[in-house]
């Protein structure tokens, strides 16, 4: 398929792998941020194949790994009602809730249902005139603008019967919480691509100035991945830290103005908690004031509830990375795609999912406990 | 889920003052929204993400990116070694925050 198949070949992954090979001199931890980036690499086994003194560390950049806990109990509890059809995502419905996931609400009869696109839910709130119909809006900035125009088309066709449990989290807060934190290894990070296509790069100017670390635009395929460690590395080996784009063809400096108006309309900045992580502050997005009555939260007034976290899951860690999937004692045993303790394990782009998916069961390597997380709170 | 696949566009309507459009993935296709890339023409490639477009695939940078890496090869070949360092294309480095 165009752009693609091109960003497939593997003569010049070879020869991308000899360039970082050949520059680099001493040991580095690249983070990739975003969990799209985790799922290429360990597909593809880059990390297998890079130099020893290259080390990819696994960001939290997996909006169905952080959706906080509370928000899954709350989507819970608004789709076991009565006359509610629930939209979400797929990847939501085996996310595991205290006491149980999406698909436990549907087999005992709720109407759940999966949407490809945010706006089927427009449509299936205009069929069912006489239902209430709920969108689950999670994901990172590259989902928010699409998630933004449930919201604008149930203003624009007055549907009072649709409304938006939102969830939505930033990329720049969260590398600030990682590059801020004191037991942080990372020395460079790959930024995520598609984010970068609706935000543009700017952003993370201040955050290159602020922690003196180089920030590189990196796409997904494997070509776009190792040229982003490229960079990255060429960069770290030179002493240098500065904004690059590695993935042009998607990114510009400035993203995508249409997108970011319906956002500034849609939407307002907010704290938001991140599952196995803590609270990072105005790392999220929640309905602006203008679209406060679409707020599932309080039509269907839940509030606050008593949260339940598997004793046995360390996805926080794994969020942070402070821990690889297969270092988890839980990982392959208690823990498998089809009965996840964590988000980690339920999302093709969460880590410990993508480690499982591609056989990566056993651990490279043994690593000390970790002792203390990010941002917690 | 920030899953992006590059798709051309086969055809353009106004669905209520909504801009959409049949997308071809290499032979499926579907319906997109084109709401945030209102520049988009029958033809052109963009980036879709959960049934929107979110960016035009610019056609000029990709290329010039895989010619870049067909360069840092031939140099490799010529000159036996990896090249390093120097033929880094900093044509492409985002602006601002580079030395």
């Amino acid at each position: 398929m165009k752009y693609l198949d091109e960003f497939n070949d593997p003569d010049l992954a070879a020869t991308l792998f000899d360039q970082i090979r050949a520059v680099v001199t001493r040991p580095w931890a690249i983070m990739e941020v975003c969990g799209g980036q985790t799922h290429s690499i360990i597909r593809n086994g880059i990390d297998q194949l890079l130099p020893d003194e290259v080390e990819l560390i696994h960001g939290p950049g997996c909006p169905v790994c952080v959706t906080p806990l509370e928000t899954i109990d709350k989507a819970l509890e608004i789709a076991a009602r009565p006359n509610v059809i629930f939209c979400s995502f797929g990847d939501m419905l085996r996310v595991p809730g205290s006491h149980t996931d999406l698909f436990g609400v549907r087999s005992r009869g709720g109407d759940v249902r999966v949407v490809y696109s945010p706006i089927d839910a427009v449509a299936i709130a205009e069929d069912n005139p006489d239902k209430q119909v709920v969108f689950f809006a999670i994901g990172f900035e590259t989902t928010a603008p699409g998630n933004a125009m449930v919201a604008f088309q149930a203003r624009q066709r007055n549907l009072t019967n649709l409304s938006l449990l939102v969830s939505h989290v930033l990329v720049p807060p969260a590398i600030e919480a990682i590059a801020s934190s004191p037991t942080s290894r990372v020395n460079g990070f790959l930024a995520a691509g598609h984010v970068c296509s609706v935000m543009g790069t700017t952003q993370y100017e201040p955050l290159v100035e602020r922690y003196g670390v180089p920030i590189v635009v990196t796409g997904f395929e494997p070509l776009d991945v190792l040229d982003g460690i490229r960079r990255t590395v060429i960069q770290l080996e030179n002493g240098e830290a500065y904004l690059e784009n590695a993935y042009p063809r998607a990114v510009n400096a400035i993203g995508n103005s249409p997108a970011q108006a319906m956002l500034e309309d849609v939407f307002a900045v907010t704290d938001r908690k991140w599952r196995g992580i803590g609270m990072i502050p105005q790392s999220g997005w929640h309905l602006s004031e203008r679209y406060a009555d679409l707020n599932a939260e309080t039509r269907f007034d839940v509030a606050d509830m008593d949260v339940q976290e598997s004793d046995l899951c360390r996805s926080g860690e794994v969020l942070q990375g402070m821990l690889k999937p297969n270092e988890c004692p839980a990982f392959g045993k208690e823990c498998t795609p089809r009965n996840p303790l964590g988000a980690t394990m339920v999302s093709s782009e969460g880590a410990c999912a993508a480690y499982y998916q591609y056989g990566r069961l056993e651990s490279a390597r043994t690593l000390p406990v970790v002792e203390s997380g990010v941002a917690r709170g | 889920m920030c899953l992006g696949v590059p798709g051309k566009v086969l055809d353009i309507r106004d669905e209520r003052g909504t801009q959409m459009a049949t997308v071809d993935f290499g032979g499926v296709t579907k319906d997109v929204c084109l709401a945030y890339t209102p520049e988009a023409q029958v033809g052109d490639y963009t980036l879709i993400h959960a049934g929107f477009a979110i960016t035009m695939v610019d056609e000029e940078s990709a290329l010039k990116t895989l010619e870049l890496f067909e360069e840092l090869g031939l140099l490799e070949e010529e000159l036996g070694i990896p090249s390093d360092v120097a033929i880094v294309d900093r044509g492409t480095a985002a602006g601002g925050a580079r030395p």
